[in-house]
C-alpha cells in the first residue's frame, strides 16, 4: 500500500530530514512512526500526504508514484489519504458537521450522501449528537475526534496521524487509539506518528523508529488486529 | 428520486449547487462587512464613473454637432448679375457633384426678408431703392465628407466658379469641434484604460488581504483534498461582486452627475437660441459598463488568488 524506497528530503536551511528511508506498509496495516523531535515523523508523513515533495527516492501508495504524480491530480491523492494533527486543524467558523463534510463537499460529493457520511462518521467517533456544535466549545480528545471523523469520512484507503495524542492525557489517548484500532479492523492502512514509546509498545503494532532522519529500527507486529485495547 | 438519476446529471446539480452557494455566500460576506466592502466599491466606481461619465458627455457633444452639421456647411454668394434662375442651374450643376449632398437657392428675395428678420434693420432697408443682397446657394456637404481639408478644398474650388462672387464656410467650427471631441473621446479611453488598471488593483489587492484573512481555511481545505478551482471559486465571485456592485455605484455616480448638469446646460443651451437635453448611458452601455467592471473584478481576483495561493499551496 505504501512503500518508500531510498527517501532522503533535504532542506535548505536545515540540511536532511530524512536520509534514505526505505520501507513497505501492506493493504490494511497499521504501525507506529517512533521517535524524538526533529527525528523526521512529520517530514516523512507530509511525504506520503504529499504536502512535500521529496529531493530524491520514490514513494508509492496504491499505484501511485508520488515523487513524479502531477499537481493537477494531488487533489484526488489527498483524498485516498485521510490525514490526522495533533493541533487538529478544525475551522473554528464552522460547526461540527461543516468540517467533517469538507472532505466530502471538496470533492463535489452530492448533499444527500455527504450528510449520510458526515452522520456515520461522526457516529463512529461518537460526536453525533455534537454535529452543530463549533469545535472550540468541545473538549480537546473531542476536538480530535471531530479531526479523526474528517480524516476517515471519505473513506480513504490510508490514515496518516500526526502526533493525535499529543495533547491528550493518557486515557483519552487510549481512547483516541482504539477508535483507530477500529478502523484498522476494516482495513484501512494507518501509519501512525507517536513520540509516546510506552503505548507505543503497550500495542505490540508494528514500529518503525526513526533517529536523525534515519530509520534505525523497523519492529514486526506482535498483536493480531483488535487485540491491543481490546474491543 | 434523486437516486434514480444518472451521477453525472447529479454531480453537474451538485456543481451548480456548489456554484450558486459560493455566489450566495461570498455576497453575503461582503454584505457583512459593509464598511468594508463600501470603500472598495467606492473606490471602483469613482475609478469607473469618471471615463463613462466623460464618454457620457462626449456622446451628447457629438450627438449635438450632428444636428448642427445638418445644416448648410458651405455659402455661395453669386455676382449681383446672376439672378435666380441662373442661380437654379448652377444649383442644378452642383447637385450632380459627390462631394456635394445638396443645394437650396435662397432667392434675393427670400434672403432680404431673412436679413430683415434678425438684423433689425427693417426701417433702413425700406430706405433702400433695390434689393442689394445676392442669390445665395446654400451647399450641404455628402455624408462622408468629414475633413477640415477636403472642406476647404471644395470651397476653394466653388469660389473660383464662373457666377460666384464670395463662398463662405458656415460649418468649419463644427469639423473642428468634432476633431476636438474625438480627441477627447480618445483621451477618455486612455484614462479608462488606467483606470481600469487601478480597478484590477484595487480588487487584487482586497482579494489579497481576504486569502490572508481566511489563511487557515485555506490550508484546511488544501490538506483534505479541495481542487484548485474549488478554493479559488469563492475569491473570484467576490471579485466579481466587487466589480459588478462597483459598476451599479458608477452608473449610478454618473446619471447623477448627468442629472446635476442638465440644467446648468440648458441654460447654455438657451443662451445659443437651441435645445440640448443630455442623455445618460444607454441599456447597451449599461450593460456593457456593468459587464467590464464584473470581468475587472474578476481578472484583479484571479491575479492575487493565482500569486497568493501558490504561495499557500506550494507543492
Amino acid at each position: 500500500m505504501i512503500e518508500l524506497e531510498h527517501v532522503t528530503k533535504r532542506y535548505p536551511e536545515r540540511g536532511d530530514a530524512l536520509r534514505d528511508v526505505s520501507f513497505r506498509l501492506g493493504s490494511g496495516e497499521m504501525a507506529f512512526l517512533s521517535g524524538h523531535s526533529g527525528a523526521g515523523k512529520s517530514t516523512l508523513l507530509k511525504l506520503i500526504g504529499l504536502l512535500e515533495r521529496p529531493s530524491r527516492g520514490s514513494i508509492r501508495v496504491g499505484d501511485e508514484d508520488l515523487a513524479t504524480l502531477p499537481r493537477r491530480r494531488i487533489p484526488a491523492h489527498r483524498r485516498r489519504v485521510g490525514m490526522v494533527f495533533q493541533d487538529h486543524r478544525l475551522l473554528a467558523d464552522r460547526s461540527v458537521f461543516d468540517n467533517v463534510a469538507l472532505p466530502l463537499v471538496t470533492s463535489g460529493m452530492p448533499q444527500e450522501e455527504t450528510a449520510k457520511r458526515v452522520r456515520a462518521a461522526l457516529d463512529q467517533v461518537g460526536l453525533l449528537k455534537f454535529e452543530r456544535a463549533q469545535p472550540l466549545t468541545l473538549s480537546s480528545g473531542e476536538q480530535q475526534r471531530v479531526g479523526i471523523a474528517r480524516a476517515v469520512v471519505g473513506r480513504p484507503e490510508v490514515i496518516l496521524a500526526d502526533e493525535p495524542t499529543g495533547n491528550l492525557d493518557p486515557d483519552l489517548s487510549r481512547e483516541i487509539f482504539r477508535l483507530f484500532e477500529r478502523f484498522h479492523q476494516v482495513g484501512v492502512c494507518l501509519l501512525i506518528a507517536t513520540h509516546d514509546l510506552g503505548l507505543v509498545q503497550s500495542l505490540g503494532h508494528r514500529t518503525l523508529v526513526l533517529r536523525q532522519g534515519r530509520l534505525v529500527a523497523d519492529t514486526p507486529s506482535k498483536t493480531p488486529p483488535g487485540e491491543a485495547l481490546g474491543s | 428520486m434523486s437516486a434514480n438519476r444518472p451521477r453525472w446529471l447529479r454531480r453537474a446539480g451538485t456543481w451548480v449547487a456548489h456554484h450558486r452557494r459560493a455566489a450566495t455566500d461570498t455576497l453575503d460576506g461582503l454584505i457583512g462587512a459593509p464598511l468594508g466592502t463600501l470603500l472598495t466599491v467606492a473606490a471602483i466606481a469613482i475609478a469607473l464613473a469618471l471615463p463613462a461619465t466623460l464618454l457620457s458627455i462626449t456622446n451628447n457633444l457629438d450627438h449635438l454637432a450632428g444636428d448642427w452639421r445638418r445644416g448648410a456647411a458651405l455659402s455661395l454668394f453669386l455676382s449681383p448679375d446672376m439672378d435666380e434662375a441662373a442661380g437654379e442651374r448652377l444649383a442644378a450643376a452642383l447637385r450632380t457633384r459627390i462631394d456635394i449632398g445638396g443645394v437650396e437657392v435662397i432667392s434675393r428675395a427670400s434672403g432680404l426678408e431673412e436679413f430683415r428678420r434678425y438684423s433689425g434693420l427693417g426701417d433702413a432697408l425700406d430706405q433702400l431703392p433695390e434689393n442689394p443682397l445676392p442669390v445665395v446657394l446654400a451647399i450641404y456637404l455628402a455624408a462622408d465628407l468629414t475633413e477640415g481639408d477636403d472642406v476647404d478644398a471644395l470651397l476653394e474650388g466653388l469660389a473660383a466658379l464662373p457666377g460666384v462672387d464670395f463662398a463662405q464656410a458656415d460649418a468649419r467650427w463644427v469639423l473642428r469641434l468634432k476633431a476636438i471631441l474625438s480627441l477627447l473621446r480618445e483621451g477618455t479611453l486612455l484614462l479608462g484604460g488606467m483606470l481600469a488598471l487601478g480597478v484590477v488593483l484595487v480588487v487584487g489587492n482586497t482579494i489579497r488581504l481576504e486569502i490572508e484573512n481566511r489563511r487557515d481555511e485555506i490550508q484546511v481545505m488544501d490538506l483534505v483534498g479541495a481542487t484548485g478551482a474549488f478554493i479559488r471559486r469563492p475569491f473570484l465571485y467576490a471579485g466579481a461582486w466587487y466589480g459588478l456592485l462597483g459598476g451599479i455605484l458608477a452608473w449610478t455616480l454618473g446619471a447623477t452627475a448627468i442629472a446635476l448638469l442638465q440644467a446648468p446646460v440648458s441654460r447654455l443651451a438657451a443662451l445659443y437660441d437651441t435645445e440640448l437635453t443630455l442623455t445618460g448611458l444607454g441599456p447597451r452601455e449599461t450593460l456593457a459598463l456593468l459587464g467590464l467592471a464584473t470581468l475587472l473584478g474578476i481578472i484583479g481576483s484571479r491575479i492575487a488568488v493565482g500569486r497568493h495561493l501558490r504561495r499557500l499551496r506550494p507543492v
